[in-house]
């Protein structure tokens, strides 16, 4: 009995739901602040994102005529229910790397992906013409970025001589070697598109589609979007730091210095880049980013073979 | 108050709409985005989709063609929600009273879809973004 609610405490308080909203709602003012500052602007208040999320829970909840409602309505609460996995599973390794079962970063790229198909099943179901665009743009992006992550992946297991547990691959920093820094640099652009931030907005694209994906959903519904992405915030970096920068190992100042590197990194290739089109992000995950990982694995391959660790 | 009117007033979003203006007072409105007047220090932002919107703001006169889509606008904003006139087309129907094509004034044309809707206005043509920065605070202080 004890147990169960341990793990429930563990769940829904300390590494999981309540810590994980809260710093990505933290994490979610410092994108906005730094963007400001960038701009030569002032910025948002620091209690903004809380502001934001209490008045959507208090708005009216529309549902269009022709939407699908069970889909529509519970599409957000799956998102929510990967991103909550994925951060939990990740700081609770951190904390206490001996709870681990073997294959976990395989678990990981599987959690990733469930915020982006509930967002696809979500918006296709909302029966709007705007959003469906969103939603086939989203699905091209999907389909883009995780073949480049899951390359860059390869080149950390190479280094971790097969070993499939984050708490064994937090033990080493892939970043110092060539192949690693050049899969770093690719994975951080799969999780620029995975937040769907600037260059990669292609799906929400403010300018043409309204918000394209979240353009029907409104109050609670939109309330639960927010968090679902705050949460990512956290989750994603979170997990770069722990696949490539040796995670918090060393000490926990270093680790949370390695997490606001990798925020802050996010934040300025947000600011300094328009737009690409879904076609010149296709190309761009596949042609360039899959020709550098090949090079990438090769060196890794060559590295471990003749035992030289800077490759 | 209420921790709705509370939390409204920390964050309005605002979605614009365009029923008939000369663009004076959009570019009015662009200018309060951008850095010298910064309206996203006090948590406003402009977002793409009336779902998301807590305030509108139109301007224009409110023409035929237009009135039909404001109404629908309206319809589907997410309630509660302010409408702010911006400019002496929207609150009075300005220089454009006789036009054939004018059916506003648009408080009437919201009118017709919500009588209890609550309505501000900030006339000028174009109102300095200072005067539509004091219309706002002025709207949301007696919510």
């Amino acid at each position: 009995m004890t147990h169960a609610l341990q793990n429930l405490f563990w769940i829904l308080i300390f590494p999981g739901f309540v810590f994980t909203v809260v710093l990505g709602l933290v994490a979610t003012w410092i994108v906005r602040k730094v963007s400001a500052l960038v701009q030569w602007r002032v910025g948002p208040p620091f209690f903004q994102p809380f502001y934001d999320v209490v008045k959507l829970m208090g708005k009216e909840v529309l549902i269009p005529e022709a939407a699908q409602r069970v889909v529509f309505q519970v599409a957000p609460v799956v998102g929510m229910a990967g991103a909550l996995l994925l951060s939990t599973m990740l700081w609770r390794i951190t904390i206490d790397p001996s709870r681990l079962f073997v294959g976990d970063i395989i678990v990981a790229v599987y959690l990733m992906v469930l915020p982006s198909l509930a967002l696809i099943l979500g918006s296709s179901a909302s029966a709007s013409p705007h959003a469906s665009l969103g939603t086939s743009r989203e699905m091209k992006l999907v389909m883009g970025y995780e073949l480049s992550l899951v390359l860059a992946l390869i080149v950390v297991l190479i280094k971790s001589s097969g070993q499939l547990s984050l708490a064994a691959i937090a033990g080493q920093t892939p970043v110092l070697s060539i192949s690693g820094l050049l899969a770093f640099l690719v994975a951080l652009f799969s999780v620029q598109a995975k937040l769907g931030f600037v260059p990669f907005d292609i799906a929400e694209a403010e300018t043409e589609l309204g918000s394209g994906v979240l353009m029907e959903y409104s109050g609670a519904l939109l309330a639960v979007w927010k968090i679902v992405h705050a949460m990512l915030l956290v989750g994603l970096p979170l997990f770069l730091v722990t696949v490539f920068l040796g995670g918090f190992t060393g000490s926990v100042w270093a680790g949370i210095g390695k997490y606001v590197l990798v925020l802050v990194l996010l934040i300025l290739i947000k600011n300094t880049n328009p737009r690409v089109r879904i076609d010149q992000a296709m190309k761009f995950f596949w042609s360039y980013c899959g020709l550098v990982m090949a090079i990438a694995i090769i060196l890794a391959v060559l590295g471990n073979y003749y035992g030289l660790n800077w490759l | 108050m209420s921790w709705k009117t509370w939390s409204l007033k920390k964050s309005p979003w605002v979605f614009h709409v365009n029923v008939g203006a000369c663009n004076n007072c959009d570019i009015e409105i662009v200018n309060l985005l951008a850095p010298k007047f910064d309206v996203e220090r006090f948590g406003i932002k402009l977002v793409g989709s009336p779902r998301h919107a807590d305030a509108l703001l139109v301007t224009g006169v409110g023409t035929r063609q237009a009135a039909i889509r404001l109404r629908e606008v309206y319809r589907q904003t997410s309630k509660p929600c302010v409408v702010f006139l911006i400019g002496a087309c929207p609150c009075g129907t300005g220089i454009f009273s006789k036009g054939y094509h004018v059916v506003g004034p648009v408080d009437n044309i919201i009118k017709e879809v919500d009588p209890n809707a609550i309505i501000a206005y900030v006339p000028g043509c174009p109102p300095k973004p200072e005067a539509i920065i004091s219309g706002v605070v002025k709207a949301l202080s007696i919510l």
